[in-house]
Order: C-alpha cells, then sequence, then structure tokens
C-alpha cells in the first residue's frame, strides 16, 4: 500500500472520484427523464484509475480513451458544463454535440475521445507518440481501454509496433472483468493481462484498480520509464464496474452476490475510510465537498439545458476541413 | 514532356514530398530495404533514412491507426498499404476513425493523412489479390479517394493529396506500375476536383477512370477506324465524384458506357448511372450501360480472368450495341 499522502492531497483525490460518481449519477437520472439518449456507459466503481492516473500527465501529454470516458474528460480539466451539454447533444458542447456519451473530445487538452470501437484507439495513441517522437516533443500518450479490447488484433499489433519503436505509449487496460456481459474466463485463454507485456518486451504491471494511491504510484512510474525515452508500459487496472455495461443492459450475466462483493471494494468509500484512519477527514469536510460538487454539477445541468441546437444547416459542416 | 513509367512518378511524387516537407514520412509494409513492393520507394530509405521511411510489421489496421494518430499530432504520413487487398484489415481505422474524427469532433481534429495502395486486376494472382475495390471507398464520407490513370497524375495526385487537411486514398492500379507515359513539363500538384476527357468525341461518352482508362482509349481508338467518334472521360477523383463534367459531356455526346473494374452490383458505375439518369435523363438518346467486372471472385488462369474484366473489345461491342439501339 502507498504511502499516506498529505491532506490536501488526499482531499483531491476524493473529491475527483465523488466528481466523477456525483456527475455519473445525475446523468443516469437525466438519461432515465429522457434529457440524454443513445448509449450511456457508466463508470461507477472504476472512479480511482481516471482520479489516480490523469493528474500524473502534463499538459503536453495525450490521452486516448474509450466510450466510457467521462471520468477521464473530467479528469482532464474539460469544464463539466461542455460534458453534460455534449451529453444533451448541445452545440455548446465538447465535441459541438455531435459525439454523445461515447465521443468527448477536447482538442485543447489534447483528448483525443472518446472512441468506441474496442481497441480502435489503440493505434491512434501509438501514431500520436511517434508524432511526439519524429518532432522530438517530449509527451507521453496515455491510452485507456478495456479488458474485452485485450482479444482485439489491434491490441497486440499496436503492443508490438510500440514496443518496436519505443514510442511513448502507456497501454492503460481498465480491466472491469467484463467484455460487455462476457466474462474473462470466458473469452481470454490467458486471464492475466499484464502477463501479455511480456510477450512484448515491455513492463507490465497489475495494480489494484480500487486503490486511487496506487493507481498514482504506477502510473507514475510508467510515466518516469516512457519520457526517460525507454518506451512503452502495459498496467492492468484490476477494477469493476458496479451498473451495468450501458442503459440497455439487464445485467443477466453475473449475479447480484458478486456485484455486492466488489462494492466492499468501493474505491470512495475505501479512501474515505483511509482518510478517516490518517484523521485528515472531518464530516464538515465531506459536507462541503458534496455540496461544491452538487452545486457544479446544477450549474452544469443549467448549462447544457440553456444550451442550443446546432443549426440543420450545419449538418454537413467539417465532414470535410474545406 | 519526358517519358517515366508510372511507378517512377510515384517514386519522384514521394521524393518531391519528402523533400520539400519535414513533416512528411512514409510508412508501410516493405517501403524500405525492399524499396516497395512495387519499387516505387526503392532508394528512399537511403536518402531519407530510417526516421522517415519506416517499415512496418505486417499489421495494416495498426499501421493505417498510426498514421491516422500521427496525422493528428503534426505530421504529414504517407502510408503504402501494399494492396487494396490487404487495406480490407485496416477497415475499422479508415471507416471508423479516418472518416469521422472531424466531423464527429465538431470539428476540432483534422486527420491530413495520405494512404496509398495498388488496386486491380489482370496480372494472373487469383482471388485475394485482384479486388477493384476504391468504389467501396468512395462510399464513405469524410475520405477523398483518387485514382490516378497518367504519371503527371500518379505523382501530381500524390502531391496534391499531401496539402489536403483530410484524409486521402489513393489507388494506383498495378497494372499500370511498369507503364511508361508522358510527364508533362513543370507539372506540380494535380487538380483533384475535375475529371479530365482524356479524348474529345461526339458519339458516345466513355466514363472511366484508372487502370480501365487505358482499355477505353483504345477502345475509342478501334471505334475512330469505324468512324465512331468516343468521349473518353477519365474520372481521377472517386470522391467527389466531378458530376458536372460527366453531365456535360452526356448532354453533349447523348449517349453513356461506364466502364468500371469493380464488380456492378451496388457499384460506383451504378452511381454515376444514377447520376446520369438524376441530371441529364431527357439528354439521353440510349439506355446508360455498364461494363464492369464479371460478378465472380477473379480467377487464376489467364482466358478466365480476361474474360471476367471489362476488355478494349467488350468495350467496342457495347458502343457498337447502344449506337445501334438508339435513335
Amino acid at each position: 500500500m502507498a504511502n499516506e499522502p498529505d491532506r490536501d492531497k488526499a482531499l483531491r483525490l476524493l473529491h475527483d472520484m465523488l466528481r466523477i460518481r456525483r456527475f455519473e449519477e445525475k446523468t443516469a437520472e437525466l438519461y432515465s427523464g429522457g434529457k440524454i439518449r443513445g448509449f450511456l456507459h457508466l463508470y461507477i466503481g472504476e472512479e480511482a484509475v481516471a482520479a489516480g492516473a490523469i493528474p500524473v500527465l502534463h499538459p503536453e501529454d495525450a490521452i486516448v480513451a474509450t466510450y466510457r470516458e467521462h471520468g477521464h474528460a473530467l479528469m482532464r480539466g474539460t469544464p463539466m458544463g461542455a460534458l453534460m451539454a455534449e451529453l444533451y447533444g448541445k452545440v455548446d458542447g465538447c465535441s459541438r454535440g455531435r459525439g454523445g456519451s461515447m465521443h468527448f473530445f477536447d482538442a485543447s487538452r489534447r483528448f483525443y475521445g472518446g472512441l468506441a470501437i474496442v481497441a480502435g484507439g489503440l493505434p491512434i495513441a501509438v501514431g500520436i507518440a511517434l508524432g511526439d517522437k519524429l518532432q522530438s516533443r517530449a509527451g507521453v500518450t496515455a491510452c485507456f481501454f478495456g479488458d474485452g479490447a485485450t482479444a482485439e488484433g489491434e491490441f497486440h499489433e499496436s503492443m508490438n509496433l510500440a514496443a518496436l519503436w519505443k514510442l511513448p505509449v502507456l497501454f492503460l487496460c481498465e480491466n472491469n472483468l467484463y467484455a460487455m456481459g462476457t466474462e474473462i474466463h470466458r473469452y481470454e485463454s490467458q486471464t492475466d493481462i499484464a502477463a501479455k507485456a511480456q510477450g512484448y518486451g515491455m513492463p507490465g504491471e497489475a495494480v489494484d484498480g480500487m486503490d486511487v494511491l496506487a493507481v498514482e504510484a504506477a502510473m507514475r512510474k510508467a510515466t518516469d520509464h516512457a519520457r526517460a525515452g525507454n518506451g512503452p508500459s502495459l498496467l492492468e487496472f484490476q477494477t469493476y464496474r458496479f451498473r451495468a455495461h450501458s442503459m440497455y443492459d439487464a445485467e443477466l450475466y453475473r449475479n447480484k452476490h458478486e456485484v455486492e462483493e466488489w462494492k466492499e471494494h468501493d474505491p470512495i468509500k475505501n479512501f474515505e475510510g483511509r482518510m478517516h484512519e490518517w484523521k485528515c477527514l472531518t464530516s464538515d469536510d465531506l459536507v462541503s465537498m458534496e455540496a461544491a460538487i452538487a452545486k457544479e454539477i446544477d450549474e452544469a445541468v443549467a448549462f447544457a439545458e440553456a444550451g442550443t441546437w446546432e443549426p440543420l444547416g450545419d449538418l454537413t459542416k467539417d465532414v470535410y476541413t474545406t | 514532356m519526358r517519358k517515366l513509367t508510372y511507378r517512377e512518378a510515384v517514386r519522384e511524387g514521394l521524393h518531391e514530398a519528402l523533400r520539400s516537407d519535414p513533416r512528411a514520412f512514409l510508412m508501410g509494409e516493405d517501403v524500405g530495404k525492399y524499396g516497395g513492393a512495387y519499387a516505387c520507394s526503392r532508394g528512399l530509405l537511403e536518402e531519407f533514412g530510417p526516421e522517415r521511411i519506416r517499415d512496418t510489421p505486417l499489421s495494416e489496421s495498426t499501421f493505417v491507426g498510426a498514421g491516422i494518430g500521427a496525422a493528428l499530432n503534426g505530421m504529414r504520413p504517407i502510408v503504402e498499404v501494399m494492396t487494396v487487398n490487404f487495406s480490407l484489415l485496416a477497415l475499422d481505422q479508415i471507416v471508423n476513425n479516418a472518416a469521422t474524427l472531424r466531423h464527429m469532433s465538431g470539428g476540432q481534429l483534422s486527420v491530413p493523412l495520405v494512404v496509398r495502395m495498388a488496386t486491380g486486376a489482370g496480372r494472373q494472382v487469383a482471388a485475394q489479390h485482384s479486388h477493384s475495390l476504391e468504389g467501396w471507398y468512395a462510399h464513405i464520407p469524410g475520405i477523398k479517394v483518387l485514382a490516378p490513370a497518367t504519371v503527371t497524375d500518379a505523382r501530381g495526385m500524390l502531391l496534391a493529396a499531401l496539402r489536403e487537411p483530410d484524409p486521402v486514398f489513393i489507388f494506383e492500379h498495378s497494372y499500370l506500375y511498369p507503364q511508361e507515359g508522358e510527364m508533362e513539363d513543370e507539372a506540380g500538384p494535380a487538380d483533384l476536383t475535375h475529371a479530365a476527357i482524356r479524348r474529345p468525341g461526339a458519339g458516345i461518352s466513355v466514363i472511366t477512370y484508372g487502370g480501365s482508362l487505358w482499355k477505353a482509349l483504345k477502345a475509342a481508338e478501334d471505334l475512330a477506324a469505324e468512324g465512331i467518334d468516343a468521349e473518353v472521360i477519365d474520372l481521377r477523383s472517386l470522391r467527389p465524384l466531378d458530376g458536372d463534367t460527366i453531365i456535360a459531356s452526356v448532354r453533349k455526346t447523348h449517349r453513356a458506357l461506364i466502364v468500371d473494374e469493380g464488380w456492378r452490383t451496388g457499384s460506383l458505375s451504378a452511381e454515376i448511372s444514377a447520376q446520369i439518369m438524376e441530371g441529364a435523363f431527357y439528354d439521353l438518346d440510349a439506355p446508360v450501360d455498364r461494363i464492369c467486372s464479371a460478378e465472380v471472385p477473379i480467377p487464376y488462369p489467364k482466358h478466365l480472368e480476361d474474360v471476367a474484366l471489362p476488355q478494349p473489345a467488350t468495350i467496342v461491342a457495347a458502343v457498337k450495341r447502344m449506337l445501334e439501339k438508339g435513335t
């Protein structure tokens, strides 16, 4: 277990995880109310990964994420209002409302999606890192993907190419044990994902993805390795989603007992408990933290509600640049 | 004017691109040490070094995707996918990423990527190495699709493609690589928006592109000997299509034959036919006709392959049939 952080840092980590969770709880509510449509994949249960990993990155670094990327965009600093407006499909959204939940983009923060084809982001991450290398830039590229992606050819191809060319890519697997509704034992011949790094001659490490400090420590090691010019690493964050795969999922493939067991490892509750042990969390802290987050969410919803729809005449704008 | 082969023209284009733009680099299977499966990049590794001439693993999806990523990040990648047949392994990156990222991100991103590949049949390499799928690619909004048929276009379209802010796919008919042609002096980056009338005529419009252009021109020559004056249009760009040039030609000749090495069903030739119906129906003196590849996997033996593909003789026969039928 990682060392005890100072109070400010601990409060920040707790706040960041709680902020993702409350935001997503609100989006689920808005989905039920019909304000948000399409697919909505919630990250609830997995917050420690984004909250631990992303603050380690620098502004010049790049992020490629998946269709379960609300937390990543929040952590990267895209304003919550722009994310909520995107979920509403409003032009004020971070992708002008064109992408919705699965396609958050924020070029100004080097956030390259929001990509919804499993493993499709890995080759792009390799190319962004290649671009940095060819232009002698210092950046690293953090590529998030789920355990299901490790069964795709693009995972293996990308690991091979990044290692071959010693590119500064961080392969960050959020292993929540299910490829949509299929449990990892039912689709992987080798369920030890971190071990797959060996096949490509890169470091691989399994990390407790429910422990925000463990995530941060592993991420720091991997980014230092990449920044020093030693090439890519694979980190397997072992985590669990508490909600269904998407709002359409009836969850017929896993039992409630398993979900309840994992909730014992809730990254937020556990971190709160540890902060109490360290005596760096008061009930006032929690109350004011919740209030600040609730206010931010209310403002984000108001921003989205007040947002406008893209004019119909702009439908074909930006299919091409010119 | 000077004579050179199509592959030399492609190589000149690559050389010029690498020399003039430090952001340009070439990657793909066997582009470096081997010099390119069709020898288009021979000598470039020696001149530009392994950072800019990058041999890749046999990982089409990933090196095309890496091209997208590098393009997003300020580079001007030229990706060689050895043949259109192998490009099927990269369709996810092409269709789901290259074509969508600009629109889906609300205009924040652009993908200035150039992908080149060989296409077409006619070399007895059997069904899995003989596809002509450029018409498929032309179906997809968000990418541009080019089919240079001449040496001037082989070089100039590549140079023009590198100036495009969006993904451009260039289909080079494999039959053309060893063919010689006349390069226009001072030929710079090509115009990518207009079809070219390669042979003006008044009797019928023969609309084609790529490797089939030469078959159509041969057919037009044979027809001329019989007093039939065919106009031959080289589409050059398959997406966007230059509908104006097609329609203007049909309005003049009142007949249209489309020659497309792709399969007939759901093809680019069908799209062109539909555009003629929409834009010039009342100008037609005969139904639009099409010469396409037979709807079979292209077979290996020469006699079967020949009959499966558009040929000058089948074009000549179709034109005569149309003229007899017409008023």
